[in-house]
């Protein structure tokens, strides 16, 4: 019996692992959410092409050089370059289904933001339409990129296929 | 085999907790610097390898972004190890040997301080009998250190020698963390810490990280004037669980030196990857180590212990002493894992 019993597969062995971790989010990273606090979109210009990269990061992940410069203010409009419509719900996202996805290229910017689509209609979502950022309240405001809420169509003319083509 | 050389190296500080900077910010500038040096845009790379740890970073593909530091646009041909960038090392030099590339980048980084290390260095132990245990990096050394001194392999004297020796070699290492001029005696009348281990007789734990080039051929000899050749590298493996090892000796790094051919002319310079004062003395002697051999001019791994670039370090340490002529032969060796568990070993020669 014991036998038997000393040879059965063990299925189940539970070793709980729990580890802490103290991050920084990095010198750069610091800097963007910083100013998310105060409802700024800092970008920043890579020092071979000058594309601007949005958010800010350390390095040009073309050119594989520092970029140490001073970072761009962005506006907070800019032109859907793709978007796609959204029927799985997530907690995380306070929107009624469905919902548009979109990447957003900020005018200033040479790299999309993705972000979702509210009070605009998903039957008229397409792509060169201009947007503009809804904030949360103020008093709402964190280290984050969740205080934009959600972009809105802004009833300017489409932007020209020309003017966004090679972000896309 | 090819003729294939270390033609240059960069690394950053080691410092005990980069606060502000993440992983990849520790990176770019030591990056940066190393393509400066040789002229080099990423057209002039053919291969690409790091190492570094997704445990020390706490979240999975942490390495991906490391690549923001070299540049991946247009695609790069890049490979990684989750293991010390000396790995990674010897992954670039099989894929030069094998006609793959002529070229190599190969970097190692790491920032421990954001966990606590010696519990996180039990996740590369057994996970059924021994990770749920949890028995910390430094316990398990000191056990180890206990058999070495009951055995009379080593002394708690010649332990803090060891100690002394490496922090006076890095004061001449502006990288290194734990510098400065030392009396065994007085160390000896420190505390434990785990015993049998003092202090002193711990590496630091360092943020950090290093990269270098590697090259063939031609295109070694125009990028540095005396290349470090590389002669062999071999990298022994022992078993995981320490029962069955002899711990009061370095095994497979006496089969890694037998196989490299490495202890059998002089060695000019030893640079070696001791994390415990006491594994310092195992290699010396696995390596059979006399007083021709300037062991560990940089300060070793207890005057700077990045996670994950500290090996690679050694050889790029190693590789300085070619170049400025202060040796003609020079051995490097890299550790991973519990009480020296795999060992590799690098003969680079001037000529």
């Amino acid at each position: 019996m014991s036998d038997e019993k000393s040879t059965e597969p063990v299925q189940i062995l539970l070793t709980p692992v729990e580890l802490d971790y103290t991050y920084s989010a990095g010198v750069s990273a610091s800097r963007f959410l910083n100013a998310m606090a105060e409802g700024k979109l800092l970008g920043q210009r890579c020092p071979v092409d000058g594309r601007v990269y949005f958010p800010t990061r350390g390095s040009c992940p073309q050119h594989g050089v520092p970029i140490e410069g001073e970072p761009v203010e962005l506006a907070d409009k800019g032109t859907i370059v793709t978007y796609s419509i959204n029927r799985v719900p997530s907690e995380n996202i306070d929107l009624e289904l469905p919902y548009a996805a979109i990447q957003v290229l900020l005018d200033g910017a040479d790299t999309v933001l993705m972000h979702v689509l509210g009070e605009t209609s998903i039957d008229d979502v397409h792509m060169g339409m201009r947007v503009e950022a809804v904030w949360k309240p103020r008093e709402e405001w964190d280290t984050s990129v969740g205080n934009i809420k959600y972009f809105r169509a802004n009833g300017e003319p489409d932007a020209p296929f020309e003017s966004y083509k090679e972000h896309i | 085999m090819r003729d294939v050389a270390v033609v240059a190296f960069t690394q950053s500080d080691s410092v005990r907790r980069a606060f502000d900077r993440n992983e990849v910010e520790i990176l770019i500038p030591v990056i940066h610097e190393l393509k400066q040096n040789v002229g080099f845009g990423n057209e002039d790379i053919d291969f690409i390898c790091s190492g570094s740890s997704d445990y020390l970073a706490g979240q999975s593909f942490a390495f991906v972004a490391g690549l923001d530091a070299v540049g991946a646009w247009p695609p790069v041909s890049e490979s990684h190890v989750e293991m010390d960038g000396a790995w990674a090392f010897y992954e670039a030099w099989v894929k030069i040997q094998m006609g793959y590339a002529e070229t190599a980048l190969v970097y190692g980084f790491g920032k421990p301080s954001m966990g606590d290390l010696p519990e996180v260095m039990a996740l590369q132990l057994d996970p059924y009998v021994l990770t749920p245990l949890w028995p910390d990096a430094v316990s398990m050394a000191a056990l180890q250190a206990r058999l070495c001194l009951e055995q009379g392999v080593t002394s708690e004297r010649e332990m803090a020698e060891i100690a002394v020796r490496d922090r006076k070699n890095a004061i001449s290492n502006p990288y290194a963390q734990v510098k400065g001029e030392g009396d065994p005696a007085a160390l000896l009348e420190e505390p434990y810490l785990v015993s049998p281990l003092r202090k002193h007789d711990c590496s630091p734990i360092s943020d950090g990280a290093s990269a270098m080039i590697l090259a063939a051929g031609d295109r070694a000899r125009e990028l540095c004037e005396r290349p470090a050749w590389i002669r062999i590298i071999e990298h022994i493996c022992e078993p995981q669980d320490l029962g069955v090892r002899d711990l009061t000796r370095s095994r497979s790094t006496e089969i890694a030196a037998e196989k490299s051919g490495a202890t059998s002319d002089k060695i000019d310079v030893a640079e070696l990857y001791g994390p415990f004062t006491h594994q310092e003395a195992l290699l010396q002697r696995a390596l059979g180590l006399g007083d021709a051999t300037n062991v560990n001019p940089s300060g070793g791994a207890l005057a700077a212990n990045p996670m994950m670039a500290a090996g690679l370090t050694r050889i790029g340490e190693a590789a300085k002493r070619v170049w400025d002529g202060s040796a003609d032969r020079a051995v490097a060796h890299a550790t991973s894992g519990p009480c020296l568990q795999q060992n590799l070993v690098c003969v680079l020669e001037g000529n």
